[in-house]
């Protein structure tokens, strides 16, 4: 079976994988991206869960806080571990997370990602 | 059939090109609203809604109309409709797209638009607006579609058509039902808190609707080779007349009640309107009133009535009519006086009537688009064409040598 | 094969169908979820507010309550007619406009009242909402989701009292931002607010913030228990509440 414009169809087909494949190809061989440096509480070491389960799921836990805490009128939560905490982002996670753009921003202003919460909550830094 | 869109005589493409830049100067008041918010627009604390609003609501009754042609067709087995029905289809989708364009140039926060479907509530009726006018729209895609594929084919519409075919004539009592159902059921809007106001929204939208599409098909049969059956275009004046008198008489009941009961909060909205507003808003509501009889006396009057000369002048004169009765007395007169009774005076801004342009103008490049294939159609089967003597092909003609002709419907010749 | 390709769209459509219905996994937090409420919180069965009209009739009192709550909860500043407000004053007629009539007591007519979101038992803003964003809570607040309202305004059209509020602009632009209440969010623009009787501070305890510094002038408290201090105050005073003939049953009652 002969394929018409075989070159320019495969031509074509290399460089637009070459182009989709450049940033991660760019990003491994360069050393150029670094993890982004948090900074950490000074008083506390564990929050509401592990860290790792917090990296994997601080998304979904705000999202059921919000509305435990506002919807169902229930403010206490009770982590894996036993211990009790009060559901409030700016009460309680940024109480040890003092400053939203050392903390929150670093990770997400690398992934690209623009969080709606702060159209609304007030970052610990304050607003100026 | 889409192709059928794409190609055509330079005054279509310029037509076109003309609605796009009126499109694209209407999104940048849009990009702004998107920006900056809601507060470029004229609508306050006390007036909440506005022109968005009261334009969609007009729409409705506009997406409504097509039931008019749909009806006497499908129901009473009424032939002349026949190849109108795919125009009053064909509105009623355009109508329907530009109706949720209104509501989602309205809401504050577009991006959660799709909260009214992850949390639905049956007991708002806004829910059920968004229900029906989706719901309209779907069925009048595809069985305008679906029909309009059988003509070119030389087919006949496949049967498993009809259940979709009678639902959309309910359905289409039921879209404005329940954009009234959005105003009637409010305790605080005694403008609004009326059990006949569901039944002014469907005589105003049977009267408004089918004129706005009796209109834009006359001016449609000026660019194209298709001409309306003489007794549907009759039959549609009367039914658009018929309507007109009871929108106006549903309206006359309003201030029977209004002032023999001499309530307060009955009375003070009609006698803002009428009275207290601006000059410029009071004089707009006598319009109303004018217009609305002086098209009364065309469209009653046979005389006058079967005068196609005269008939785009009264429904022009009908349409700006019930639009200022429905898209701008009814929100106005709805929020003022406000719970406090207070005046709190709306207008819209440059900004909101700009978007609004976009919207309408969006609106017209579908009814433009969607009626080029419908006419192209036509044309190519040979349909409602018109002929030389000026009649259309669905009637007889019956010309003198000196070239007088008489266009007789068919079944008046089938009769005599 | 034939009509080898439109049986092939066909499958891709069925299954494309298929996959977007198929039954998604259910996203619980390891089935029961993990909350309850504060232990400091305070109950009650249906909470309402009497306000004692002979004791607070001033505007600038009024204003005093209306700053210290729009304070609490970040309510911004907008001058004109696309204000933003959750307690406010305003003349009797304004207030209650169907009990008028043009020999009331001068005193009474001179008084000048606050007023605020009713809460009412059969709320039509709760009615009409259609997100469930303003929504009836177990002990009669009507409480607001900033985070689901989509901001559509019915409510506003359905609230017989205007006791509600959008954000037609964004709201920090009203706001002094060095004297912000920092335990407390703002909202965003494009959503409706209103007054929220303090639930975040029920929830520690406290009373609501106008309450408490209107030095015994407002009654808070449950309406269904008989020993709560508004039924006591209700037992002792003669109290209306706003246009009754709406059938909302307001949690709000005035003292006259």
């Amino acid at each position: 079976m002969k394929m018409y414009n075989g070159f320019a169809i495969v031509a074509g087909l290399v460089i637009f994988i070459a182009m989709l494949t450049a940033p991660f190809a760019l990003g491994t061989m360069t050393k150029q991206y670094k993890e982004p440096e948090l900074k950490l509480p000074k008083n506390e070491k564990e929050c509401i869960e592990s860290t790792e389960w917090m990296r994997a799921n601080h998304m979904q836990l705000l999202n059921e806080w919000r509305d435990w805490a506002l919807r169902d009128g229930k403010r206490t939560y009770t982590n894996h571990k036993g211990k009790e905490f009060t559901i409030s982002l700016q009460n309680t996670c940024m109480k040890c997370h003092t400053s939203k753009a050392d903390f929150c921003d670093k990770c997400h202003n690398d992934a690209g990602v623009s969080p709606y919460c702060w159209d609304c909550h007030v970052q610990p830094e304050g607003l100026k | 059939m889409l192709e059928l869109a794409l190609k055509g005589s330079k005054r279509y493409y310029g037509w076109i090109a003309f609605l796009l830049v009126l499109i694209g100067i209407g999104s940048t008041a849009l990009i702004d609203q998107w920006m900056h918010g809601l507060k470029i627009t004229g609508m306050s604390r006390d007036v909440s809604w506005g022109f968005y609003i009261s334009q969609f609501t007009y729409l409705v009754g506009l997406a409504a109309s097509g039931v008019m042609i749909v009806l006497p067709n499908y129901f009473h087995s009424y032939k002349a409709n026949k190849h109108m029905v795919i125009f009053g289809e064909f509105m009623a989708i355009a109508a329907c797209i530009m109706c949720l364009l209104f509501i989602v140039v309205d809401i504050g926060q577009p991006t959660r638009m799709m909260n009214m479907i992850f949390h639905p509530t049956p007991n708002s009726i806004l829910f059920w607006d968004m229900i029906v006018l989706n719901g309209y729209l779907f069925l009048n895609l595809l069985v305008g579609w679906t029909c309009l594929q059988a003509d070119r084919q030389h087919l006949p519409h496949p049967k498993w058509l009809k259940p979709f075919i009678y639902t959309s004539i309910i359905w289409a009592f039921s879209i404005h039902t329940v954009t009234a159902f959005l105003y009637q059921g409010l305790p605080g809007r005694h403008y609004w808190l009326t059990a006949i106001l569901a039944a002014r929204f469907l005589a105003s939208a049977f009267c408004s609707g089918p004129a706005i599409l009796l209109l834009v098909m006359m001016l449609t049969e000026k660019f194209t080779s298709f001409k309306m059956a003489k007794n549907a275009v009759k039959t549609l004046v009367k039914i658009i007349a018929y309507a007109m008198c009871v929108n106006m008489f549903f309206f006359a009941l309003e201030i029977f009640t209004s002032f023999y009961s001499n309530m307060p909060g009955h009375m003070h909205p009609i006698l803002y309107l009428f009275e207290h507003a601006s000059t410029g808003l009071v004089t707009l509501m006598w319009t109303f009133i004018a217009f609305a009889a002086i098209s009364i006396t065309l469209l009653v009057t046979p005389r006058f009535r079967n005068n196609l000369k005269l008939l785009p002048w009264t429904l022009a004169i009908l349409i700006v009519a019930t639009w200022i009765d429905k898209g701008l007395g009814l929100l106005i007169g709805g929020f003022n006086p406000t719970p406090f009774e207070t005046i709190t005076p709306y207008w819209p801004t440059v900004k909101e009537l700009m978007v609004s342009l976009m919207v309408y103008s969006i609106g017209a490049l579908i009814v433009t688009v969607l009626f080029k294939i419908a006419t192209d159609v036509k044309a190519e089967v040979g349909h409602s064409q018109k002929l030389e003597c000026g009649c259309s092909s669905e009637d007889i003609c019956e010309c003198t040598p000196e070239g007088d002709c008489d266009c007789v419907s068919e079944e008046a010749a089938a009769e005599a | 094969m034939k009509n080898s390709r439109r049986t092939f769209i066909k499958l891709a459509g069925i299954a494309a169908a298929g996959l977007a219905l198929a039954p998604k996994k259910v996203l619980a937090s390891e089935g029961h979820a993990p909350v309850k409420a504060n232990p400091t919180a305070i109950h009650a069965k249906h909470w309402a507010m009497v306000i004692d009209t002979t004791k607070l009739h001033t505007a600038e009192a009024i204003d005093k309550l209306a700053a210290i709550c729009h304070h609490t909860h970040n309510v911004p500043h907008i001058e004109g007619k696309q204000e933003v407000k959750w307690l406010w004053h305003d003349s009797y007629p304004h207030t209650f406009p169907e009990q008028e009539n043009p020999h009331l007591a001068e005193e009474v007519h001179e008084r000048v009242f606050p007023l605020l979101c009713n809460h009412c038992e059969n709320p039509p803003c709760v009615r009409v909402c259609p997100t469930k964003a303003t929504f009836q809570r177990p002990d009669g607040i009507v409480a607001m989701d900033y985070h689901r309202c989509i901001g559509c305004r019915y409510c506003m059209a359905g609230c017989p009292y205007g006791s509600r509020s959008f954000n037609w602009g964004e709201p920090r632009l009203g706001l002094d931002l060095e004297k912000l209440n920092p335990e407390f969010p703002t909202r965003m623009r494009g959503v409706v607010e209103k007054c929220n009787f303090c639930v975040e501070r029920l929830a520690v305890g406290k009373e609501p913030a106008c309450v408490e510094a209107s030095e015994g002038a407002m009654h808070f408290g449950d309406l269904k228990d008989p020993d709560s201090e508004v039924r006591k105050v209700l037992r002792e005073k003669f109290t209306i509440r706003r246009k009754p003939s709406a059938g909302t049953e307001p949690s709000v009652y005035y003292i006259i």
